[in-house]
C-alpha cells in the first residue's frame, strides 16, 4: 500500500473510562485500506478496549472516531458491521448451541455484505472448519472458536477488521498458516488491526505498529524501529511481557 | 448468497428468501395441520369441551412462552399479565363498546401487544431479574384492574360476567384458530434466519450484533410476538368461560403451567411444547381429578427427574442421539 493513502479509520484523543479509570486515555492512530497495523502493548494497556469502543460494544467518552469519512463514535455493533467494520474476540464467542454453519449463515443473513461475502462452503474449507459444519459450536476447541469468529466476521465482508489475539495458543505451523490468511485479506483490501503478544508474528505481518501503554499510544512506526527506543523497551521490560 | 437491502428498506431479504422453505411446508402439513384437524374434529366424538379448550389454551400459552424463552432465553415468570390483560380487554370491548366478540378477541391481542409495548423496558434486565420484574409487572396489573375504583370500567374485584356474548362452540373455533396462527409463527421461527438470528442473541447477544443483528429489536419483536398470542389467548378465554374474576384471568398457574409444559417437552423446537402439554396435561386431568392426593407427588416427581435428568426437555432423548426434532 502506499504510505499517504486516506486513511480508512481515525483515532483521535479517544478516552473510555470504567469508573474512575480511564481504560483509553486520548488515543490517536490511523489504519489505511489495505495495511496491516499491529497494536502492541501490556496486558492492561487498553487494546481490547481500543477494539470493543471501534467496534461499538462501548461508545466512547471523548475522541472522535472518523470511518470512511462519517464519525462513527457510539454507533450501535450491528450498525457498524453494516458499514464493513468487524471483528474477533480475544475469548472467542461463539454461537454454542447453533452449528457451525449457523454461526456462519446468522452473519450471511445479517451483515448485509455490500459486495457478496464469500461462499460459506468456501470460507469453513479455508479456515479448517468444514469436517465440524454440522457440529455444535460448543464441540469445538479454543483455537476453532477463534476461526469460526473469524469466519463470522468475513461472512459480512468487513473493510476493517479487527483482531484480538487471534494467534494466541497456535502452534508455529498454525501461526504461518494464519498469517498467510491475514495478508491475503490485507493484498485484497481490508484494513486490519491486530492485537498480539507474539512479537515474532507481528513482525511477520505488520506494515507499521503502535505501541500503547496506560490507554494512549507511545510509539508509532515499524516494529523493528520500536524495540529501539528506550520508552517501548521501559514499557515491555517493566510489564510481565518481555517480547 | 445476495444478502443486500434496499435503501428505506428494513428487512433483510435474506429474512424471507433464507427460509427452508420445503421444511417450512413439511411442518406446517405434517406438525400443525394434524393437530389442529384433531383439535377441529375432537369436540364431535369426546364430550368434555372445556377441557379440549383448556388444551387448546395452554397449547398456545405454552408455544407462546416457547418464542420468548426458546428462541430469545426470557423466562416470563409473568406471563399471565398479557392474558389477563387480553380476558379484560375482550370484557370491556364487550359491556362498554358492545363489540362482537370475534373483533373483541383481536383487541384482547392488541392490548397483549401494548402492554408488552410498555414492559418492553424490563428486556434490559437479564436472568432471574427479568423473571422477578416480570412477575412483579403482572401483579401491578392484576391490582390495577382489580382496584375496586375503577369498578365502573373493570367491575373491579366483583368479576364480570358477559352473558351476551356467550358462545362457547364459537369460542372454541376462535381457540384453534389462535392455536394455528401461533404455531405459525414457531415453525417460522424454526425455518427462518430471523428465528436463526433470535436463537444467536441469546446465545450471546455481543457476537450477534457482530453478525449484523439488531439485537434490541429481535428481542422486541419476539416479546410482542408472544404477548400477542397470550393476549388473544386470554381474549378467547373470556369469551369461552364468559364469568370471571380478576383472580382467574391473573392466576400464576396459567404462567408457571406454560412454562413447566414447554420447558418439560423443549424448548426452541415446535414438537417440544406440544409433547410437554400432551403429556403433563394429560396427565394432570388424569390424575389430578380422580386421586389429587398422588398427582402433587407424581407432578413434582417428573418435573424434578426432567430437570435433573434432562434439563432440555423430553426432544433432548432425540437430539441427543443426533435426530433433529423439528
Ligand atoms: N468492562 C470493563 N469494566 C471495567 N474495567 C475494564 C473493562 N474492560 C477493561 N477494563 C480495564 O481496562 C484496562 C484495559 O483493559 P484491556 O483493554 O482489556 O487491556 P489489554 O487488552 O490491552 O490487555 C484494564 O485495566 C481492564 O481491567
Ligand atoms: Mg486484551
Amino acid at each position: 500500500m502506499s504510505p499517504d493513502a486516506k486513511p480508512i479509520l481515525t483515532v483521535n484523543g479517544l478516552v473510555k473510562r470504567f469508573g474512575g479509570f480511564h481504560a483509553l486515555d486520548g488515543l490517536s492512530f490511523h489504519v489505511s485500506s489495505g495495511e496491516i497495523l499491529g497494536l502492541v502493548g501490556p496486558n492492561g494497556s487498553g487494546k481490547t478496549t481500543a477494539i470493543n469502543v471501534i467496534s461499538g460494544l462501548y461508545a466512547p467518552d471523548g475522541g472522535t472516531l472518523t470511518y470512511d469519512g462519517a464519525s462513527i463514535g457510539g454507533m450501535a455493533s450491528h450498525k457498524l458491521v453494516h458499514r464493513g467494520i468487524n471483528r474477533t474476540f480475544q475469548i472467542p464467542k461463539p454461537f454454542l448451541s447453533l452449528t457451525v454453519r449457523q454461526n456462519v449463515e446468522v452473519a450471511l443473513a445479517y451483515g448485509r455484505a455490500e459486495v457478496a461475502p464469500p461462499a460459506l462452503s468456501d470460507l469453513l474449507e479455508q479456515y479448517h472448519l468444514a469436517e465440524l459444519a454440522d457440529r455444535p459450536a460448543a464441540d469445538l476447541n479454543s483455537s476453532q472458536q477463534k476461526m469460526l469468529d473469524l469466519v463470522r466476521a468475513l461472512a459480512t465482508r468487513p473493510r476493517l477488521l479487527l483482531l484480538d489475539e487471534l494467534a494466541a495458543g497456535l502452534n508455529p505451523t498454525e501461526l504461518d498458516w494464519i498469517a498467510g490468511h491475514i495478508k491475503a485479506l490485507a493484498q485484497s483490501g481490508l484494513a486490519i488491526i491486530v492485537v498480539e503478544h507474539l512479537m515474532g508474528f507481528i513482525e511477520q505481518i505488520t506494515d507499521r505498529v503502535i505501541v500503547m501503554n496506560a490507554g494512549k499510544e507511545i510509539f508509532e512506526g515499524t516494529l523493528a524501529v520500536a524495540v529501539k527506543v528506550p520508552q517501548v523497551i521501559e514499557v515491555f521490560l517493566g510489564g510481565e511481557h518481555g517480547a | 448468497m445476495d444478502c443486500r437491502v434496499k435503501p428505506g428498506n428494513d428487512v433483510p431479504q435474506c429474512v424471507w428468501r433464507n427460509m427452508k422453505h420445503d421444511t417450512f411446508i413439511r411442518h406446517l402439513l405434517l406438525i400443525v395441520a394434524p393437530l389442529i384437524a384433531a383439535f377441529a374434529i375432537l369436540p364431535g366424538v369426546y364430550d368434555n369441551h372445556l377441557l379440549l379448550f383448556n388444551f387448546v389454551i395452554f397449547l398456545i400459552l405454552a408455544q407462546g412462552v416457547n418464542i420468548i424463552y426458546g428462541f430469545t432465553g426470557y423466562l416470563p415468570f409473568g406471563y399471565v399479565g398479557f392474558f389477563g390483560a387480553g380476558a379484560y380487554g375482550f370484557a370491556i370491548m364487550v359491556m362498554h363498546f358492545q363489540t362482537p366478540a370475534p373483533l373483541a378477541v383481536l383487541v384482547a391481542g392488541v392490548v397483549g401487544v401494548l402492554l408488552g409495548l410498555l414492559l418492553t423496558p424490563l428486556l434490559r434486565l437479564s436472568g432471574a431479574y427479568f423473571a422477578i420484574a416480570n412477575l412483579a409487572a403482572a401483579l401491578a396489573v392484576l391490582h390495577f384492574v382489580a382496584n375496586p375504583a375503577l369498578e365502573s370500567i373493570t367491575k373491579g374485584p366483583y368479576g364480570v360476567a358477559l352473558n351476551g356474548t356467550f358462545n362457547p362452540t364459537l369460542a372454541y373455533v376462535g381457540a384453534v384458530i389462535i392455536l394455528a396462527l401461533t404455531l405459525g409463527i414457531v415453525v417460522f421461527l424454526r425455518n427462518s434466519s430471523f428465528g436463526m438470528a433470535l436463537q444467536a442473541v441469546r446465545e450471546d447477544a455481543v457476537s450477534a450484533a457482530m453478525a449484523g443483528v439488531n439485537v434490541v429489536k429481535m428481542r422486541v419483536i419476539a416479546w410482542l410476538a408472544s404477548a400477542l398470542v397470550a393476549g388473544l389467548a386470554g381474549g378467547v378465554f373470556a369469551w369461552y368461560v364468559s364469568v370471571f374474576y380478576p383472580d382467574n384471568v391473573f392466576s400464576s398457574d396459567f404462567s408457571i403451567f406454560a412454562i413447566v409444559f414447554a420447558l418439560f417437552g423443549g424448548v426452541a423446537t415446535i414438537m417440544g411444547p406440544i409433547v410437554g402439554v400432551v403429556i403433563l396435561y394429560g396427565i394432570y386431568n388424569l390424575i389430578g381429578f380422580t386421586t389429587p392426593q398422588y398427582f402433587q407427588l407424581i407432578y413434582g416427581v417428573l418435573i424434578m427427574a426432567l430437570v435433573l435428568f434432562l434439563p432440555a426437555g423430553l426432544v433432548s432423548l432425540a437430539t441427543r442421539r443426533g435426530w433433529n426434532v423439528p
